[in-house]
């Protein structure tokens, strides 16, 4: 890049830069955070406007905010009828529930399953460390879409496990598993799994082995070791992890929609459905605002975790 | 945690994560319809799959937006990343670690309709962007993409020594020139491997794009999820097959660049 910063062009941007006040550094600083502040943040603030209009037949299809009176005059139409909407019927608050519920089973699951790897990993030689964390990483890069689709040809009543399981003639008719929240879970927990290990991997491979050592010295079992020094230490790396998964669940779309049944009620559904099925976008970017709401709490507490091991 | 727990738990681990991608791959070269019941080798739905002209259209669309959202991306969530690490104050600094990091765990249902609704708004104030389609993909997927590049580039960025930078400070090189010839070859793997994975993320994302996207632009994930909600379908099984065999080859060569850079350094 010699020649980049010597060539004329270069020079003569810097030059003009320079007379306009604006130091490469500003510049620098500049362009993530105006892509940032108008394609992340704004958008946020569209949404609450638009979740205080009512929705109409027209293009597009919402109330504008403002409105010309009778005598000319600036009009502000806001009003709070789609959040009241959303309280007074039941089938809302239940989805918000149900997500929940469903996102926090889920995380324990993958917390469950990924921890055992992830302590496995931190604590083996390498290269065999590198080899399982890559095998950790590799299904992440395939394609999510075709992962869940993958659970599908699993789970059917025709499917590998029910035809396996018959095959051996343990079960004699096929098990319900596909439209059930069981096949919910497995699925959250399936694509979200390496979110889960990786932070827990992280901070796991910083534990200091003397620690250990030292518990065992004194007389602790393997047991009292792991639950008395282990476990409190990789706290972080659990609370990163959890809310990895967490987080990203509550507003899960695609999953229920391929693996859970009719009654499978998931906040991102209603909101998907709200908006591409009923066409009501205000109500749709009220169940988002709510749903903002529900995840600001685990995204700043992510933060301040992370920061934290940041500093450290 | 010892003796046979351990062991026995991770080795169900990976089953559960390779079981099912495994029998996808397997079963795509199935000859019969039915997609669990084996019924012979066949390549007949990889040949059904060549003369699916929606499908194709659809791949070729998703690999143009996959291409420049990966690209943009890179460049925005590298500035972004080396903004975070090397200039320690200036004005709105937390605002955008919590920018360039909350895209990483936002619902994808709440980023795609406040997109949506942005755009619509853009269009009836500024007039741009005229309709949606490519270009507002694109965008969509620049952003959340640029934080997944923004991680791994920021990791990179800290690992590094910076007397490297210092060094060439001193012997008079602008900061232009400093990170031109000495931060930009450094963590050019990192960046490298940030590019392929906001390639894949982009490659991949359904709910964003559909919510973005416009007539006559439906991506690769769109057509394959209207095909996958009816159901099983053999030919979704060999296109899947193409894509891992794609994206397995992609992430060895990131890894093997990554592993490379680590041990230079």
């Amino acid at each position: 890049m010699n020649a980049l910063t010597r060539s004329a062009p270069w020079r003569g941007t810097a030059w003009m830069m320079g007379k306009l006040g604006i130091s490469g550094r500003t510049l620098v600083i500049a362009i993530p955070m105006l892509w940032l502040l108008i394609f992340f943040l704004a958008p946020f603030f569209v949404l609450g406007r638009i979740s205080l209009a009512e929705a109409i037949i027209a293009r597009p299809p919402y109330t504008p905010l403002f409105e010309r009176g009778p005598d000319g005059s600036l009009e502000i139409i806001a009003s709070l009828e789609n959040y009241r909407f959303l309280l007074a019927d039941s089938l809302y608050r239940n989805a918000y529930l149900s997500s929940i519920r469903i996102a926090l089973i889920s995380t324990i699951f993958a917390l469950l399953i990924g921890y055992p790897i992830a302590y496995y990993i931190a604590r083996a030689p390498e290269p065999k460390r590198s080899i399982l964390l890559l095998m950790v990483i590799l299904p992440f890069w395939t394609s999510f879409l075709l992962r869940v689709y993958a659970w599908m040809g699993f789970l059917r009543s025709n499917g590998v496990i029910n035809n396996t399981l018959m095959g051996l003639g343990i079960i004699d008719s096929p098990i319900q598993m596909m439209q059930t929240d069981f096949a919910v879970y497995i699925g959250i927990v399936y694509t979200y799994l390496p979110f889960m290990i990786l932070p827990l991997y992280a901070n796991l491979t910083k534990l200091d082995g003397a620690l250990l050592e030292a518990a065992g010295d004194l007389g602790a079992s393997p047991m009292v070791t792991f639950f008395t020094v282990t476990l409190p230490l990789s706290l972080p790396g659990i609370v990163a992890g959890s809310m990895l998964v967490f987080i990203p669940a509550i507003g899960e779309y695609v999953i229920p929609a391929l693996l859970g049944g009719p009654d499978t009620l998931m906040i991102g559904r209603v909101l998907w459905d709200e908006f591409f099925g009923s066409r009501d976008w205000p109500v749709a970017s009220a169940v988002a605002i709510v749903m903002l709401f529900l995840v600001v709490a685990p995204i700043m507490w992510l933060q301040s975790v992370q920061n934290r091991r940041e500093e450290s | 945690m010892r003796g046979w727990f351990l062991p026995l738990a991770v080795a169900f681990g990976f089953i559960f994560l390779y079981a099912p991608i495994i029998s996808l791959v397997v079963f795509s070269f199935n000859e019969s319809r039915l997609v669990t019941v084996w019924g012979g080798f066949s390549t007949r739905w990889y040949g059904e799959l060549l003369r699916d002209r929606q499908i194709l259209g659809a791949a070729w669309i998703s690999l143009k937006v996959a291409f420049w959202s990966a690209t943009l991306a890179t460049i925005i969530g590298t500035l972004g990343a080396f903004v975070l690490t090397r200039f320690s104050k200036f004005t709105g600094r937390l605002l955008l670690t919590g920018m360039i990091t909350a895209p990483l765990v936002m619902p994808e249902v709440i980023t795609g309709l406040s997109l949506l609704l942005l755009f619509v708004s853009m269009e009836l104030t500024l007039g741009w962007p005229a309709g949606r389609g490519l270009t507002t993909i694109i965008i969509a997927h620049t952003t959340f993409c640029a934080a997944f590049v923004a991680v791994i580039a920021q990791s990179r960025l800290r690992q590094m020594d910076e007397s490297l930078e210092e060094a060439a400070r001193d012997l008079g090189a602008g900061p232009v020139r400093v990170f031109f010839d000495v931060t930009l070859p450094v963590i050019m793997p990192a960046l490298v491997a940030g590019w392929l994975l906001a390639f894949t993320l982009s490659l991949d994302d359904l709910v964003i794009a559909s919510f973005v996207s416009g007539p006559g632009a439906s991506t690769l994930p769109m057509v394959i999820f209207s095909k996958v909600r009816l159901g099983v379908s053999p030919d979704v099984n060999a296109l899947a097959t193409i894509i891992i065999g794609i994206v397995l080859v992609a992430v060895l060569i990131a890894g093997w660049l990554m592993h490379r850079s680590m041990r230079k350094l």
